[in-house]
């Protein structure tokens, strides 16, 4: 196992790094690796799929273990749906797997590539958060291997747990896991499309279907003011029941073209010219009012694929950010205060002439890992163009939300950060970051795993 | 000017090197400063906004601390965006002069030294496929003249290699610059009476302007157009000219 020097850099492409790659297969390679970082006075960063926005998986002249080798399905109990599954597995080989005998992955991101290990790690939400919470509810175990080449298998009752999940691949290596999957009655969902004229109606429909819907999730037009600020359109989806032939693998992938005529993979091209506020003003504006057009209140069946993985029907629709690439700013502010908050970021960012191109408002519900995110609250992920032009700005800008969030007793998800200061994470974990470290210490007593994000946001000393 | 963020610069104690280094630095770049004399480098250091110049102090005529010069130096910088190897030396010759453990010494500085360091970063550039090389020659390296043969054909060989070096490396998103001064005001010419030499930091200004565009540089257009004569000019009239 020979490392290689590679240029690894986040889903945004804002920041990257050479680090020496590594890829075991076998745990023995992972120890490795460890042996190999130890020999060398080199740190250890962990990578899974490489699908955090910001420098999560980056450390530059690191060894950079990535598991894309260690990725077979280990065990599966079809009774009781449990699923054991290298790190290296993706969220996308779960539901292949396991969907033809009735089960989906009870949180999925909103695109299926991130990487089991990743996935914990980052302690992921789905757009059913505000009912299944976060992926590390829903895991049975988890092996870890500590710093010294140790292996532990760490359960939900284990106090180790808490820190492990969402620890952001800083307290040990995760090798293994075995996820608590959800029956699911067919492969299609009953979606339904709800227009919002703005950020009351927004709150009001998420509130209406909170209780009953299985999954919510709400595109906001970051470019409308005044009365119609917030306005979108929201999506309510439930389980549909429906013929066993819809958990065929053939009724769930996701076409190659667009009308059977272009094909997807030079979609991200026309994205790029139409990528400036102008155009993006234009789009979103029109999205809206065909949304208001078509659909508005309609029901219709859409496969658990197409309606969970929206990210993945342009394929690369990231590089249409290039060369610059973008971040997206999500925070997660408790219900009460999340009207005012996002009311207030949204605000803010059309003065600065900074306006996110993607607005998505989600709910959730508190979890109790020590690094995670969750809040009986809302989340407003923003999507922003960065250029070496406007990337102080937007980074000045969204230290200005963190005051708004912080204020609000708030939350932040390190899967999508690039903007936080030490300041800014000790004011979100309190007490929550010194009982972390004090679990790092005991897994990672040389403090050999790290990364960028761990640096910049003193998560961990330098 | 493009700007970069890391940046190792071999022969910063003086000259054009220092210049470069010291512009770089004042871009917000990180630079190595690669040098024997390590007082010089420190100067330089103290000179430079705090904590942008590492001071590395190595003799480029000891190839084989060069892989480990050069890693220390990419740790410490976290990473690598551009190499510029300016280490030079031109010391004086008598007209009837062939002394061959002098000769031995211009060629390790200026051509063996540049192998060592520009090897290691094209390896290196080529793995993660971006980042610039610039290898400072000289229009001396244009002609074998009478003056200085080994000088001359160190830099000739200096030219050769990076042309080879850019051939290879092209498409692969590394691009390799060379740059051919003319005489410059530096402690290496201070021997020499120069007339109208130019100054190491318009020099260097020049360098980073180019020092992503791959290819062959004079610094001023006249270089170009003379030595474009020169080049083409037989040996039985370039051998009677006063250069």
């Amino acid at each position: 196992m020979r490392p290689q020097l590679v240029r690894l850099s986040g889903f945004g492409m804002t920041t990257a790094a050479d680090a020496w790659q590594v890829l075991p297969s076998s745990d023995e390679d992972v120890r490795q690796a460890l042996r190999l970082a130890k020999a060398e006075g080199r740190r250890i960063v962990l990578r899974g799929a490489g699908r955090s926005y910001g420098d999560a998986a980056i450390r530059p002249e690191a060894v950079a273990v990535s598991f894309e080798r260690m990725r077979r399905i280990l065990s599966w109990d079809a009774e009781r749906g449990i699923l054991a599954v290298e790190a290296g597995g993706t969220v996308g080989d779960l539901w292949r797997f396991a969907l033809p005998d009735g089960w989906w992955p009870p949180v999925v991101s909103g695109t299926m590539f991130p990487t089991v290990g990743g996935a914990i790690a980052m302690n992921i939400h789905g757009k059913n958060a505000f009912r299944e919470g976060t992926l590390g509810e829903h895991l049975a175990w988890i092996d870890v291997m500590d710093s010294e080449g140790q292996v532990h298998r760490v359960r939900p009752e284990d106090p180790a747990f808490r820190a492990i999940v969402g620890g952001a691949g800083l307290v040990g290596i995760i090798l293994r896991a075995a996820i608590r999957m959800k029956r699911v009655p067919s492969g299609d969902l009953r979606v339904l499309a709800v227009a919002a004229r703005n950020w009351r109606e927004q709150f009001e429909v998420f509130s209406r279907h909170e209780n009953e819907a299985d999954y919510l999730v709400s595109w906001v037009d970051c470019f409308a003011r005044g009365s119609s600020a917030g306005r979108g359109l929201i999506h309510a989806a439930w389980y549909s029941e429906g013929g066993r032939s819809t958990l065929s693998l053939e009724h769930q992938e996701l076409p190659d073209t667009i009308l059977g005529l272009v094909p997807k993979s030079v979609v991200w091209r026309f994205l790029k010219a139409l990528n400036r506020r102008s155009a993006m003003r234009a789009l979103n504006g029109a999205k809206y009012r065909l949304g208001t057009w078509i659909g508005n209140g309609k029901m219709e069946h859409q496969s658990l694929v197409a309606f969970s993985f929206l990210l993945d029907y342009v394929p690369n629709w990231r590089w249409a950010y290039l060369p610059g690439g973008f971040i997206q700013y999500q925070s997660f502010v408790p219900k009460e205060a999340a009207p005012r908050v996002f009311e207030s970021q949204v605000a803010l960012q059309q003065r600065l002439g900074l306006e996110a191109f993607l607005g998505v408002l989600k709910r959730h519900r508190p979890d109790g890992f020590l690094l995670s995110h969750g809040v009986d609250g809302y989340s407003l992920a923003l999507d922003f163009k960065v250029t070496p032009r406007n990337r102080e700005r937007v980074w000045s800008m969204a230290h200005q939300m963190n005051e708004l969030v912080l204020e609000a007793g708030g939350q932040f998800y390190l899967a999508k950060d690039s903007t936080l200061r030490p300041q800014d994470l000790r004011r979100w974990l309190g007490p929550r970051l010194q009982e972390w470290r004090e679990w790092k210490r005991l897994f990672d007593p040389s403090g050999l795993l790290t990364s960028s994000l761990a640096e910049r946001t003193g998560l961990i000393d330098p | 000017m493009r700007t970069y963020e890391r940046a190792i610069v071999v022969g910063a104690s003086s000259g054009l090197g220092r210049a470069i280094a010291a512009r770089l630095a004042a871009s917000g770049c990180r630079v190595a400063a690669v040098a024997r004399r390590l007082e010089r480098l420190e100067s330089l250091a103290s000179e430079a906004p705090p904590g942008r110049i590492l001071a590395l102090r190595h003799d480029v005529r000891r190839l084989d601390d060069v892989p480990e010069a050069f890693d220390a130096a990419c740790r410490a910088l976290e990473g690598l965006d551009l190499v510029v190897y300016s280490a030079g030396f031109m010391p004086p010759v008598g007209p009837t002069e062939f002394d061959t453990p002098k000769d031995r010494q211009i060629v390790e500085v200026n051509f063996l030294g540049a192998v060592a360091w520009l090897n290691l970063a094209a390896d290196r550039f080529l793995q993660t496929r971006r980042g610039a090389i610039v290898g400072i020659g000289s229009v001396a390296g244009d002609r074998g003249r009478k003056g200085q043969p080994v000088y001359n054909a160190s830099k000739a060989a200096l030219h050769a290699y990076l042309e080879a070096l850019r051939n290879r490396l092209h498409g692969k998103g590394v691009t390799v610059a060379t740059f051919k001064p003319g005489p410059m005001r530096t402690e290496m010419t201070a021997h020499l009476r120069l007339s109208r030499a130019m100054d190491p930091d318009s020099a260097a200004r020049i360098v980073l302007s180019k020092a992503h565009v791959s290819g062959e540089h004079y610094l001023c257009l006249s270089h170009r157009l003379v030595f474009a004569v020169l080049r083409n000019t037989p040996s039985w009239i370039f051998r009677r000219l006063p250069v």
